[in-house]
């Protein structure tokens, strides 16, 4: 599907593995680093994937993602087909978290996850279908 | 001197071309071509795994021989904490000095000693910058180096003062040129080192602009010649230790942490551990740390590939030495701290990349997992490269061929025959 300027990788996020989540990102991040982004583009874009992986983990019973770079931008797709949000606006919210107990005595579940992808990103979007899944497009431009 | 340097060296009529150590290299630095490993200097961070790893002893540490003093009309040796960990039964390390003289060094200054004063610059700095927390160490040199070329945003994280052996050597100098009245040149500043990386960081030195240090000599070496010598100094052992519990305890992994404090630290060691620690703090998942300590070297400096002892038992040894000394015996007293503090600004060196700009790099990170797909992804190295994807790296770089691939020369000879049989048919 790449064409001459950009390229698309792909992963699986297995559901319920917790020792696996973050695989995702963390080969993103070395394929960028291979690829010569600018470090503190490649923090943000770590950072942001890093949190919607989790997510797909937590809530979505796992997903798709793909990254596409181009030379002006990195666009991340995160597809799953979990239950959906049900309050996009609530669920922005910091501290807002639906996560289970037994997640959040894991260290996750702080309600940090889709503001700080949305921090750390130029542009997030999110299309969500309840019990259809969820959709999260986010984009981070390259700098001159 | 160039950008980069590796004090591993390769006897090459003991490489067997086996793939121990290109396995093993946490950076994938080395690869076997025509039978022999050879190392990419620029991604190597001489951690000495490769030294330890291969079973013919065919890697060697560069360092210097105990014929270096004679270069100089005074001599000052920098013995590392870790070397106190190396003796049986040892119980004043005043007699591992006395030694060092016996073994025709004029003098003795403590690495250890300089640690205590790096500990309480530290100390300061950390309380005092607490929007660069998590801190990270810069004393182990592979860290840094590690850091340099593949945490680019870690960076303004390291800990900007010298490590305690060019604190000791700057210190050790001025000290020798007072006493003596000779000048710099004279006066040989030889750091007795548990480690290889070490000599890269004087021949290359990463935050400070040069190194006082003039030669470096392996524990290992220096060892067996301290034995007898140390059997000789029980009865006049000169009183010259300098250090307390903190700078000993620099010697082996938790200790430079625990001279801050603070309980609020992590301390990682041996190499893999330190990248999966980086690669979690990259991600930003530490952010309740004051302090970060690394190793390269599984047990700290200790664990050294120039040490004799095991690296364990010598830990324990080191905590025996340190149980009746004082805290420290070294403080700043108001002394100025300005030459403990690095001078050279530390940058990002992407020798990773594999374009000159964006457009490149791109297409050729599509070459790379397209010749991945070709290769059969058993990672088992008989193409002289770790790994599938580093053979398509090296490919897409131009340092190898698909067919180094025996797998894909395999089926270019079967076809080859397939379709020789088939002209012999038709003939």
């Amino acid at each position: 599907m790449s064409n001459e300027n950009t390229i698309v990788m792909t992963y699986d996020v297995p559901a319920d593995d917790f020792t696996r989540a973050g695989e995702a990102s963390s080969n993103v991040k070395s394929k960028l680093k291979k690829m010569g982004v600018d470090p503190d583009i490649i923090r943000k874009v770590s950072i942001a994937m890093y949190e919607g992986e989790i997510n797909m983990v937590i809530h979505a019973c796992g997903g798709k993602i793909d990254v596409t770079v181009s030379p002006e931008e990195i666009e991340m797709v995160l597809k799953d087909q979990g239950p959906g949000i049900e309050d996009i606006e609530l669920a922005m919210q910091a501290g807002y978290s639906t996560a289970p107990d037994n997640i959040r005595s894991l260290g996750f579940g702080a309600g940090m996850g889709l503001p700080n992808m949305k921090k750390y990103t130029d542009e997030m979007i999110i299309d969500s279908v309840i019990g259809v899944g969820t959709t999260v497009t986010m984009r981070v431009k390259m700098r001159e | 001197m160039g950008k980069f340097f590796t004090s591993v060296r390769l006897k090459e009529d003991l490489c067997m071309g086996c793939i121990n150590c290109i396995k093993r290299c946490p950076t994938q630095a080395i690869r076997v071509r025509n039978g022999k490993a050879v190392i990419t200097k620029e991604f190597c961070i001489d951690c000495g795994e490769c030294i330890r790893i291969c079973p013919h002893h065919a890697k060697e540490a560069t360092y210097d021989s105990p014929d270096i003093m004679k270069k100089f009309e005074y001599t000052v040796a920098l013995p590392a904490p870790s070397l106190y960990g190396q003796f049986n039964h040892l119980e004043d390390i005043n007699i591992v000095l006395t030694a060092l003289k016996k073994m025709g060094f004029d003098d003795v200054y403590e690495v250890s000693g300089a640690a205590e004063l790096v500990s309480e610059v530290s100390r300061k700095y950390v309380a005092e910058h607490n929007e660069k927390w998590p801190i990270i160490s810069t004393a182990c040199p592979s860290v840094v180096r590690l850091i340099q070329v593949r945490f680019p945003n870690l960076i303004e994280h390291l800990l900007p003062i010298c490590a305690p052996v060019d604190l000791a050597a700057s210190k050790a100098k001025e000290k020798a040129m007072e006493k003596t009245g000779l000048p710099r040149e004279k006066i040989g500043i030889i750091f007795i080192s548990p480690c290889p990386a070490k000599m890269t960081a004087v021949k290359n030195p990463i935050g400070i602009d040069h190194s006082e240090i003039d030669g470096v000599l392996a524990i290992k070496e220096v060892y067996p010649i301290l034995l007898p010598l140390m059997k000789q100094s029980i009865d006049d052992v000169e009183e010259l230790s300098i250090s307390g519990r903190i700078g000993i305890g620099w010697g082996s992994t938790g200790g430079e942490a625990g001279s801050l404090l603070s309980e609020n630290y992590l301390a990682a060691d041996g190499i893999e551990n330190v990248i999966k620690v980086l690669e979690d703090l990259e991600d930003d998942k530490f952010d309740q740390l004051e302090f970060i300590e690394l190793n390269a070297c599984a047990g700290g400096c200790v664990g050294g590939v120039l040490t004799v002892e095991n690296p364990y038992l010598a830990k324990v040894k080191l905590k025996r030495l340190r149980k009746y000394l004082p805290v420290a015996c070294n403080h700043l007293s108001g002394a100025s701290v300005e030459n403990t503090f690095w001078n050279d600004e530390v940058n990002y060196e992407p020798v990773f990349k594999l374009g000159k700009n964006m457009k490149e790099s791109i297409a050729n990170m599509s070459r790379v997992e397209e010749l991945c797909e070709k290769f059969p992804r058993l990672d088992c190295g008989s193409c002289g490269a770790p790994t599938c994807k580093a053979l398509a790296e090296d490919i897409v770089r131009g340092v190898a061929h698909e067919q180094d691939c025996i797998h894909i020369l395999r089926d270019y000879i079967h076809r080859l025959s397939d379709e020789l049989s088939r002209f012999d048919i038709k003939k």
